[in-house]
């Protein structure tokens, strides 16, 4: 490590390497903290070349490298390597280029995701993609991990909204994906594939149009199933809201709590809805919508930016307000078909029940994103445990309904080892054979999304033995 | 047979771009393609997927065929979850096919095809091109969710799965999207749906060659939110025709809005007859661009003589040879117009040709990673070898 971190001081700006040890613990976890790990060496490049160089530097001296951007991420995807390097884009922070005639904007991965919007507003337009971490979380991070966010239902999420992107792969060539290119879509393949097929260095972005006309609903609901039902009739009458978001009682009861966001009072549940588009549209799908919600017992439309604001506070807060009433929580993230809602609902309830563990929901309704938050007491001996279980099993209840382990959060390190439940080794080898393409050495955030790293060389299924790269320290068997 | 699928003898008909195969399998089941690959890659033969046969005389011949691998047994829709806004199909279930059963539950697969009587879903997927309402559906990378391939192993993968948000594991659908056969083969998807629009309208104005930038810029800014903007310039000595559609609740009074816009046309709710369709392909040139090279795009395509349709706003055009263009006069043309299109920060590629000679692709800046992908997915190289850009 010493003779690395010496070439990486003599291919980098001074100030662009940390050591100091109390420093580089800063950087030991990202949004998921229950995993750890003191990075060996932390780099800090400014230019996409200096990318490129301690990538080759990596290579040469065969140590295994990790990208990070803001840190925000919910499943380890930027838990650093103790022997290995991890590289942050906290100084790419420029907006390059914005050009609103093709309706795009060219930045470096450190931007954040608001940034981007803020840059754009004034003039009519948004970035639209939008995670809850949007003040913080970096673009690059995005492009990691095809970041959504509440308003995906309608508008998708950063696979349909990044137009190129240059990349230093693994080998620490730069290389540029465009969707203008003919051949494969390596850039589809590269978003969402959480640091372990290159480093976004340059990100092209897709500008959106403001819509002419957003209204926000708040529907309060004696139950969950009311509310469940109210969303269904929603997709099922033909209208797709930008967003549909749904909490039950106790999450209701944290954000209260926490931002005082005066939801009806006695809510089981409330829906906040959003329709956009144009202002003709979104009167009539209004109209509709009231309709629609005749189930609920209060319904509040928010009348101008500072209402919607409002109504978004309890939301947008959830997850950092169940902190008020539980000293821990896991957020977990599944998906599941939407109208498997109600099923799995229940389940959950009865997991609750059984194992004597709250779970608060927070969920993206439209599109069947669950975040339950499991609370538990870290000072109560087997509580953390418990969780986890809770945790897990709904996971597996995801995949019992034809879901999905996660919707938004990424694998990571967090759920590599429940990939196996929901496909088969075929589909992971397959999978690796597009990692064995990118990066045959294995260098580029190993250890995450896949549960067993596939030995590139090999045919699959003869492996016998240790697997070398478990053997070397550079990957873990869940 | 093959790998104890039925089979049946190639006949002229079955050539790929001349190139004739041995035999044609016809496997009824994503198992039954696996066994045919498996068998295949045992006696170390070149397969050709193909499904509808609409676009299989585009990109190079195949370097070899021995079977053509005929996907249209497998034409079942395999699950249609109205209330999820999802549909799961087999490959050789034809567009026109998935949108009849669809349209009974007030739904659709917002992709529009050519040739929608006898595309497949496999094919849609595998040659990706756009259509007018790209602009505000996406392409079909977008829509896809899920999908299930066929190694040339005969190794049976999928990712993704029929639930609309989903980050678990690399997308192996946008790779076989657009990879025109060559990494494996698509048995079967699964897709976001949209609710079928309760009304829809076309604004159908004249415009000429300078009015067209300006008034494209303003539609695609527009915040009645057209979902395509289209172009039909058959004769580029003449004036072209503008058509955007509207879709949704109020689509009469945004029409009017947007044809006010443009400052003339009409409006209508009949879809012009060339909207979206390929008059002849046995040469067809694709640009794509920045919307802001619209009149740069224009120009060059003028000197061609070649038919023009396309969308301005989503930076796609397709160019048809409606006579007979000799082998050099379309490489000096293709070149001259890459050259100019290129100029003005697009791309030139050439769909279909009956020219092997032709530089289809231009510059294609990841070739070296595309081609380590392919060599991971193909070892053998007998996916239809040598059908896309680069020789993948």
């Amino acid at each position: 490590m010493d003779t690395l971190i010496a070439a990486l001081r003599s291919v980098l700006p001074p100030d662009s390497v940390i050591t100091d040890p109390v420093r580089l613990r800063t950087y030991e976890c990202d949004g998921l903290t229950y995993h750890r790990a003191t990075p060996g060496v932390v780099v800090l490049p400014g230019t996409a070349e200096q990318v490129a160089r301690v990538v080759r530097l990596c290579n040469d001296f065969g140590v295994p490298f990790v990208a990070r951007g803001s840190g925000t991420g919910l499943s380890g995807g930027a838990l650093p390597r103790e022997d290995g390097v991890l590289i942050v884009t906290s100084k790419m922070r420029a907006i390059l280029e914005i050009d609103l005639d093709d309706r795009r904007a060219v930045v470096e991965p450190g931007v954040t995701n608001l940034a981007i919007t803020e840059a754009v507003r004034d003039r009519g337009y948004y970035y639209a993609p939008d995670p809850s971490s949007q003040q913080v979380c970096s673009i690059g991070g995005n492009v990691a991990e095809n970041s959504g966010g509440a308003h995906c239902l309608k508008y998708g999420f950063t696979v349909n909204h990044v137009e190129a992107c240059e990349i230093v792969t693994p080998d620490g060539d730069l290389v540029t994906l465009d969707r203008m290119d003919p051949g494969y879509d390596l850039l589809g393949a590269f978003i969402g594939s959480e640091g372990t097929l290159g480093i976004a260095t340059k990100i092209t972005v897709r500008l959106s149009r403001a819509p002419e006309a957003v209204t926000t609903v708040l529907a309060a609901f004696e139950s969950i199933e009311q509310g469940g039902q109210a969303v269904s009739a929603i997709i099922g009458a033909g209208i797709v809201p930008a967003a549909i978001e749904m909490m039950d009682a106790l999450a209701i009861a944290a954000a209260e709590a926490a931002v005082a966001c005066s939801y009806p009072e006695g809510a089981g549940a409330v829906l906040i809805v959003e329709l956009d588009g144009p202002a003709a549209e979104v009167e009539r799908q209004f109209a509709q919508l009231t309709e629609l919600c005749s189930g609920a017992f209060e319904l509040r439309v928010a009348a101008g930016p500072a209402e919607r604001a409002a109504i978004w506070k309890g939301r947008k807060s959830a997850f950092a307000a169940v902190g008020r009433i539980s000293p821990a929580y896991i957020v977990q993230d599944g998906v599941v078909p939407r109208t498997s809602l109600p099923a799995v609902l229940a389940a959950i309830d009865r997991l609750s029940r059984e194992h004597g563990i709250k779970v608060a929901n927070v969920f993206h309704a439209g599109d069947g994103n669950l975040h339950p938050l499991v609370l538990f007491d870290d000072a109560e001996p087997g509580a953390g445990e418990r969780a986890e279980v809770v945790s897990g099993a709904i996971l597996d209840l995801c995949i019992e309904h034809g879901g999905s382990i996660t919707g938004e959060h990424g694998v990571g390190v967090d759920k590599a080892r429940y990939m196996p439940r929901m496909f088969t080794e075929d589909d992971l080898d397959t999978m690796q054979l597009v990692r064995c393409a990118f990066d045959p050495q294995g260098l580029a955030n190993p250890g995450k999304v896949f549960p067993t790293p596939r030995l590139c060389g090999e045919v699959p299924g003869v492996r016998k033995g240790v697997h070398p790269l478990v053997e070397s320290g550079k990957a873990e068997q869940f | 047979m093959i790998g104890g699928v039925t089979t049946r003898q190639a006949g002229a008909d079955d050539a790929v771009s001349g190139v004739l195969p041995r035999r044609v399998a016809l496997p009824e089941s994503v198992e039954e393609v696996a066994a045919v690959l498996r068998a295949c890659s045992e006696q170390d033969l070149a397969v050709v997927p193909a499904g509808g046969g609409t676009k299989l005389h585009w990109g190079l011949p195949p370097a070899r065929c021995d079977v053509l691998l005929d996907m249209c047994c497998m034409n079942e829709i395999l699950e249609h979850a109205a209330g999820d806004l999802v549909v799961r199909a087999q490959a050789g279930v034809t567009m026109d096919a998935l949108a009849a059963a669809l349209a009974d539950k007030g739904q659709e697969l917002a992709l529009d095809v050519p040739f929608p009587e006898d595309t497949t879903v496999g094919g849609t997927l595998a040659a990706a091109l756009p259509g007018p309402r790209a602009f505000r559906y996406g392409t079909a990378r977008d829509l896809l969710i899920g999908i299930t391939v066929v190694l040339p192993d005969g190794t049976i993968a999928k990712s993704g799965g029929k639930v609309v948000k989903n980050v678990a594991g690399y997308d192996l659908g946008k790779l076989f999207t657009g990879s025109y056969g060559t990494l494996g083969v698509i048995a079967e998807a699964t897709f976001r749906l949209h609710p079928l629009p309760p009304d829809s309208r076309w604004v159908v104005a004249e415009v000429s060659r300078a009015e067209l930038p300006p008034a494209a810029a303003a539609l695609a800014a527009s915040q009645a939110e057209p979902s395509a903007v289209e172009v039909d310039w058959a004769d580029p000595g003449g004036p072209l025709t503008l058509a955007v559609l509207v879709e949704g609740a109020a689509a009469p009074s945004r029409a009017e809005a947007l044809r006010a816009l443009i400052g003339k046309g009409s409006v209508t709710d009949e879809r012009p007859s060339w909207w979206g369709l390929i008059q002849r392909d046995e040469v067809l040139v694709e640009v794509r661009f920045p919307p802001s090279a619209t009149a740069a795009v224009l120009d060059a395509a003028a000197g061609t003589g070649l038919a023009l349709r396309g969308s301005p706003v989503s930076g796609r055009m397709l160019l048809e040879a409606w006579h007979t263009v000799g082998e050099g006069e379309l490489a000096a043309l293709v070149s001259r117009l890459r050259e100019r299109v290129e100029a003005a920060g697009g791309r030139v590629h050439v769909l279909a040709a009956p020219y092997e000679s032709l530089d289809r692709w231009g510059h294609v800046s990841a070739l070296p990673l595309m081609r380590r992908v392919k060599e991971r997915f193909d070892p053998g190289r007998r996916m239809s070898p040598g059908r896309f850009a680069g020789g993948l």
